[in-house]
């Protein structure tokens, strides 16, 4: 059966992403921060968060094929569904590195190529800034070593290679996987068994490379905002988050679908199961956050420990209500079997989680980027992020009319049917 | 009459699954089924009550987490104040993070020490006891279901036992007890 898109659903949508285009305008205009750095660090925070959704659908869906999980195959178009945003995402991403690259804002330091060498000759624009202490050169005010230090990995080509390379394998593989999955839909017997097992296969070489690029996206994109801080598993924790929103809006999605009649064959047990996925993801999440945190914040060293005491003293409440929605709210509503049965209950908790999730993104991004700018949740940020979910939602929704929405003939499916935990 | 235990042997968890669904149908009490591995759905079928066993975990869990509390609070703070990472803030509230993977190691220790004790004395498994599966084969490849007469008042053995033979049942063994 194909999904159809409602007028209703259509306009509530589209409705959504020109009510945030208009608060984004006027927050636009209302943003007097230096070369609107601002709404720039805005549109980096959901332009990444909604990539990172449909990232972390990827990620799922790849996991299912290479675990080769059966009560998944039911789900399957969903998670295809939610990863089709994939390309929308990249250009938002690439529009967003570009301008830095164009130095149309500054959210990332060092992009500042004078950073990088300990003298200059000249002054002001004329100036020539060198690395040895040549005739005539001075000492460069601009010059960092902590930044220069860094200078093989982070510099403006290296950089560039990989972020294209991050959006290319990530979007080859998603419309590769795509093209297989209508393909399978086509075919049975032998023919069939062995796309499911080249799949397989091609499933855990993404997941390689998903592992590497993770990480890295998470450093290039987000992290090297704060040049001078690092923290080794922040690719991991920015992972979790991607994960655990994908989850979320995967069993949003789900029973969205279920209760306008689609998906008949999907029932509690694969609720429930989508319920444990939110509920061990947010886990994850809490686990990595709480390292971090413990770690940086018992050895109490000064490079590392600016990172917290910069977010802790500007914005207490936005820094704790991170933690706490997204640790204490999963575990306290959805440990019980029947939390995660009921459909209302679901949707609720998970709206709840995903807005953390959202909010915890701002929390990476602002305070580095924006600092006393950013004055916690605005017009600005609401909405950017009410476009950007229209927009997201929209894509998700027709991208899901587009086949069937149970696959046909996966060896797995009637596996999938029945079951029952 | 002397009571009657039947032991219905399948091969298939699929068959026995079937062969249950037409006992209880026909208004046939199942006393137990033993089987190699857990199998999934079954437990609806023969009217079995859902675990409690979460519930037991979760208290355990909880009893840990305070037990871990109280202890660090008194070691770490009451009885010998610790300066922790630089920072002799000597209260609770201010060097917990420090604390928590203490406490939640001891919440994991006495939530899955105390699920497998207790599982493993509900279901009189502790090392030791002796064994109460009726046949030694359902620890490898074969599935029982057990009926007793005594509990199908309305049943005799033979109209159970004939019931059985409608299902793909590979042998049927009757004692007295």
């Amino acid at each position: 059966m194909n999904f159809t898109l409602s007028n209703r659903a259509r306009s509530i949508t589209l409705g959504t992403m020109i009510l945030g285009a208009l608060a984004t305008v006027a927050g636009v205009m209302g943003d007097h921060s230096d070369h609107h750095q601002h709404s720039w660090a805005s549109l980096l925070v959901n332009g990444f968060f909604f990539f990172g959704i449909s990232l972390g659908a990827l990620f799922f869906f790849a996991l299912q094929n290479a675990t080769e999980t059966a009560w998944t195959v039911l789900l399957k178009r969903v998670y295809e569904g939610i990863y089709s945003y994939l390309p929308i995402g990249a250009v938002v991403i690439v529009v967003i590195m570009a301008a830095g690259s164009l130095h149309m804002h500054h959210l990332y330091h060092w992009m500042d190529h004078t950073l990088y060498h300990e003298y200059m000759v000249g002054e002001g624009h004329e100036a020539e800034y060198v690395d040895e202490a040549v005739q005539g050169a001075v000492a460069n005010p601009n010059y960092d070593a902590l930044i220069a230090n860094k200078k093989a990995y982070l510099n403006q080509p290296f950089f560039w290679l990989r972020t294209l390379l991050y959006l290319g394998v990530f979007i080859g593989f998603a419309r590769w996987f795509r093209k297989q999955s209508l393909q399978m839909d086509t075919e049975t017997g032998e023919s069939l068994v062995k796309r499911v097992l080249l799949n397989y296969r091609r499933s855990a070489l993404f997941l390689v490379f998903f592992a590497v690029f993770s990480s890295t996206l998470a450093w290039d994109w987000i992290m090297s905002i704060d040049t001078h801080w690092f923290s080794t598993l922040f690719g991991w924790y920015t992972f979790a988050g991607m994960w655990v929103s994908a989850m979320i809006t995967a069993v949003i999605l789900v029973l969205y679908l279920k209760r306008k009649g689609y998906l008949p064959q999907v029932n509690n047990s694969h609720i429930q199961d989508m319920g444990k996925w939110v509920f061990a993801v947010s886990f994850l999440w809490s686990y990595l956050y709480f390292s971090q945190f413990m770690l940086i914040w018992y050895s109490n060293i000064p490079e590392e420990i600016t990172y917290f005491q910069q977010r802790i003293n500007e914005h207490p409440v936005l820094l704790w209500s991170v933690f706490f929605i997204n640790f204490a709210v999963p575990m306290v509503l959805l440990m019980s079997r029947d939390a995660k049965r009921n459909p209302r209950f679901l949707i609720g908790v998970g709206t709840v989680i995903f807005i953390g999730h959202w909010l915890d993104v701002n929390m990476m991004v602002m305070p580095g980027s924006v600092g006393h700018d950013f004055h916690g949740i605005g017009l600005l940020e609401i909405g950017m992020f009410l476009m950007f979910l229209g927009l997201f939602l929209y894509t998700v929704l027709n991208a899901l009319t587009k086949a069937p929405l149970t696959v046909v003939n996966h060896p797995y499916l009637e596996e999938s049917v029945h079951h029952q935990i | 009459m002397a009571n009657k235990v039947i032991y219905a042997v399948y091969e298939d968890p699929e068959q026995l699954k079937d062969g249950a669904r037409k006992l209880v149908s026909s208004g046939v009490k199942v006393k137990d089924v033993y089987s190699p591995f857990p199998v999934h759905g079954l437990d609806p079928i023969i009217g079995i009550k859902r675990t409690r066993l979460g519930i037991a975990a979760f208290m355990y869990g909880i009893g840990g987490t305070s037990l871990a509390v109280l202890g660090i609070t008194y070691f770490m703070i009451w009885d010998w104040p610790m300066n922790i990472g630089g920072k002799p803030s000597q209260a609770l509230y201010k060097n917990i993070p420090a604390f928590i993977p203490v406490i939640f190691e001891f919440t994991v220790l006495c939530a899955a020490h105390g699920m497998a004790i207790t599982y493993m004395i509900r279901n009189k498994t502790l090392p030791g006891m002796p064994a109460r599966n009726p046949d030694p084969r359902t620890t490898d490849d074969k599935f029982i279901i057990e009926v007793r007469t005594a509990d199908n008042h309305g049943h005799s053995a033979e109209t159970i036992t004939s019931l059985l033979r409608t299902t793909p049942v590979f042998e049927i063994n009757e004692r007295q007890y």
